[in-house]
């Protein structure tokens, strides 16, 4: 990590620590819009990291992306910032304008489908769009829809044009659910992109299996000062060989969360076909979530099942994420698919990134 | 208090990259021969003739400066290096020993003498080394050994048994983990370690046939040996320290995660083009765990490169790596219904039931499972 990706770091982290406190998140869960945290997201130019500033953001590199949702994942904050970073991306790619303000994108499943036709000079969207993350909460939508089988559009889609049927997931976020059924665009609200639906499906996964890092981080965290601070016969139950191994599995899932979604990042940045790399790391990360969140509730006892307890912001975030834009067996699946047409002697050379070497 | 795990990113050298092009140009002849069930013997194939191949090549050492032997190519080449005969499943366990760990001991702490007399020859793949630390009441608590060297008129005279010595009946040269003064409050005091010429009288090597039917590790009696006072490694009494330099090497290494890898491939084989939905699940969920290990695993490499000494994080990589190796014949039988058998002519087969029989010892040798955790517990302030 370079000294500038330190200070970003450590920057994202203060403003994290001031601003998410429990009460925040209790409201938020209660459908208030953190406004204070937002802006200061906005202001310290961690909601566009990645994109340059000609485009509205702050003129950093995917590395930098990577770094502020670990810091988001770790803070379990209640903000789309993830679907923003994504909105923008998916707007900037199509040379649309980025809006301030949080933003949200459609369709986030697979199973969604989102269709742009020509209409009186006009654009006409069309599509019922199940679980968008805050629809309700953001300015507005990047969407991206077929204009034609295999070719895409991104459209952007103001708060004002669509109505949203509240929903969430299991950590209280926002996940509506959107009829777009007579909503006609205006032509300078829509551009053709090289995009495809997998491509958004996953940069999503990509973004998901990072925040779910740093939330696996922040669990390690909370359950390694817990059994330093509960006692039990006599000494702190982090001083029983029993709870230290179990914390030392807890430790390799979330070094092995981190790296893998670091590590796809970087094929990433260097601007090389990151899709096997992504995948992995959904697919591993998203096991990883499901031991280390038994691990953390185990040593934390019954605390730890409580509401009062702050753990569950994190593992309730880890049991949603890991299945958002593809759980594991989804990437399982298509990275078993691709190494069985690949072949057996092609195997290592996927996994060493030489296939055509 | 607890700082984290670092698991810095690495990227590899364009040359590394060249390199591994050449590796792999060079295994493609020099394992056509090889059957199966030996490629599947991983890094516990012993072959000197495969070995001076390699040496030749100038792949033993690599990293060494050229006066002993070496080629002065960075650690991240000899990463490359080592993942290419892994996959491959080539025969390395002769030279595997003194290139990961006795060869950089000696370097590190040898006299000139020593390094002259011997780096050189572990280059060119003709002179391997074993291990002689554990014993039969020492196994993960090494600070209780009791083989003892006693100073005499130029030298030691060592009396005790070493165990499950691997290769011992192939090797050259033993580093002798033993006792030479008093252990002190630590426990960590008074051992030393001892370059021991396996041809000098005193030692019998008697054969261990493990559970797969093979000879392949020793008991190492040493009934007054002397070793001469030149053969001392380092400091006197200094060994559980010089030991303790060593553990990053001998448990980052891809090593900790590809020892399975033969039957990884010969799955894939078997499954073929068109898996089933299960297939692709199960083969997808392996191949992503491989993927990660292997950042995992590289990184360490790259922070040893910058000298680090990330002990802990090398325990991670060998925990979670361990599992997964041991996890392979289980997954590889739970999609291809088979008998295993050790003779049979089916690739896949067979592979599986060599892996199967070794897998056991992948969480005990370099320290056992519980061990690498009890140390990353203490990584994280617990201990
Ligand atoms: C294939 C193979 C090759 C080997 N090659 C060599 C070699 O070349 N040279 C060499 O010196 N050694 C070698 N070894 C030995 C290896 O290093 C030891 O097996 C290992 O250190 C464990 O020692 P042990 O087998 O005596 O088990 P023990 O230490 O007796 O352990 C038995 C069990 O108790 C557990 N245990 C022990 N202490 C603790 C503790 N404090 N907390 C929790 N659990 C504990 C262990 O984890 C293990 O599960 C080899 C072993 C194998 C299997």
């Amino acid at each position: 990590m370079t000294a500038a990706e330190n200070l970003l770091e450590a920057a994202a982290k203060r403003l994290f620590a001031t601003h998410v406190t429990r009460a925040l998140r209790e409201q938020a869960e209660n459908g208030v819009w953190p406004a204070a945290l937002w802006s200061a997201l906005e202001e310290a130019g961690l909601a566009q990291p990645a994109l340059p500033e000609t485009a509205g953001g702050a003129g950093g590199d995917l590395v930098d992306e990577a770094t502020a949702l670990i810091a988001f994942g770790r803070a379990a904050a209640p903000v789309p910032l993830p679907e923003t970073m994504l909105a923008g991306w998916l707007l900037a790619a199509a040379g649309l304008p980025v809006p301030q303000g949080p933003l949200s994108l459609a369709p986030v499943r697979k199973e969604d489908r989102l269709t742009l036709v020509r209409r009186n000079g006009g654009w006409r969207l069309a599509g019922r769009m199940t679980r968008i993350p805050w629809a309700g909460a953001v300015t507005g939508l990047a969407g991206l829809a077929e204009t034609a089988p295999g070719t895409y559009a991104v459209a952007w889609i103001d708060r004002e044009a669509y109505q949203a049927a509240p929903g969430r997931n299991m950590a209280g976020e926002p996940r509506d659910t959107i009829d777009f059924a007579d909503i006609v665009l205006p032509d300078n609200a829509v551009a053709m992109v090289a995009l495809t639906a997998d491509d958004l499906y996953r940069r999503g996964a990509l973004m998901r299996a990072t925040a779910m890092a740093g939330a696996l981080a922040q669990v390690l965290d909370l359950t390694v000062r817990y059994a330093g601070e509960r006692s039990q016969f006599g000494r702190p139950i982090g001083k029983f060989q029993a709870v230290q191994q179990q914390l030392a599995i807890l430790a390799g899932q979330a070094a092995v969360a981190s790296r893998a979604a670091l590590g796809a990042y970087e094929i990433l940045a260097r601007g090389e076909d990151a899709g096997f790399a992504i995948a992995a790391a959904k697919a591993r990360v998203g096991e990883a979530a499901g031991v280390a969140a038994s691990i953390a509730h185990q040593v934390h006892g019954a605390i730890g099942f409580t509401h009062e307890h702050e753990l569950h912001y994190s593992t309730r975030r880890l049991w949603s994420w890991r299945d958002e834009f593809g759980g594991e067996s989804h990437w399982q699946a298509w990275i078993g698919r691709r190494a069985a047409t690949l072949g057996a002697d092609s195997l290592w050379p996927l996994l060493t990134g030489t296939l055509d070497g | 208090m607890f700082q984290g795990l670092t698991f810095d990113p690495v990227e590899l050298p364009p040359a590394a990259e060249a390199l591994r092009r050449e590796v792999r140009e060079f295994l493609r002849g020099a394992l056509a021969e090889l059957p199966p069930e030996q490629r599947a013997e991983s890094w516990t194939g012993f072959n000197p003739e495969f070995s001076r191949k390699i040496g030749a090549q100038g792949w033993i050492g690599m990293v060494w400066p050229k006066r002993y032997g070496g080629q002065e190519r960075s650690s991240l080449e000899r990463y490359v290096v080592l993942e290419e005969c892994l996959a491959a499943g080539a025969p390395v366990s002769a030279h595997w020993v003194a290139d990961r760990q006795s060869g950089p001991l000696l370097l590190r702490y040898g006299t000139e003498a020593q390094r002259t007399a011997i780096l050189p020859r572990i280059a060119r793949g003709e002179c391997y080394f074993c291990i002689g630390m554990s014993e039969p009441d020492s196994g993960s608590d090494l600070a209780s050994i009791r083989t003892k060297a006693v100073a005499t008129d130029g030298g030691f005279i060592v009396n005790g048994t070493k165990v499950w010595t691997s290769h011992a009946h192939h090797c050259d040269y033993m580093i002798l983990f033993c006792r030479t003064g008093e252990p002190g409050a630590d426990r960590h005091g008074g051992v030393s370690q001892l370059l021991i010429d396996l041809q000098q009288p005193g030692i019998k090597v008697r054969p261990i046939i493990n559970l797969a039917g093979d000879h392949h590790f020793n008991e190492v009696v040493f009934q007054d040996h002397f070793v001469p006072e030149g053969n001392v490694i380092g400091a006197l009494g200094d060994g559980w320290r010089q030991l303790m330099n060593e553990l990053a090497y001998e448990r980052s290494g891809p090593e900790r995660f590809l020892s399975s890898f033969v039957l990884v491939t010969e799955l894939v084989r078997k499954i073929g083009p068109h898996p089933s939905e299960r297939e692709a699940i199960v083969l997808g969920r392996l191949i992503a765990h491989l993927n990660t290990l292997r950042g995992l695993s590289l990184s360490v490499a790259g922070m040893l490169q910058a000298g680090r000494m990330p002990d802990v994080e090398a325990a991670v990589v060998k925990d979670v790596g361990t599992l997964c190796e041991q996890e392979v014949p289980e997954i590889a039988r739970s999609l291809v219904p088979c008998e295993p058998d050790p003779a049979s002519p089916d690739p896949f087969v067979v592979s599986l039931a060599r892996v199967m029989s070794h897998a056991p010892s992948f969480s005990l040798r370099g320290g056992t499972r519980e061990i690498l955790r009890n140390l990353i517990a203490r990584g994280l302030g617990l201990r």
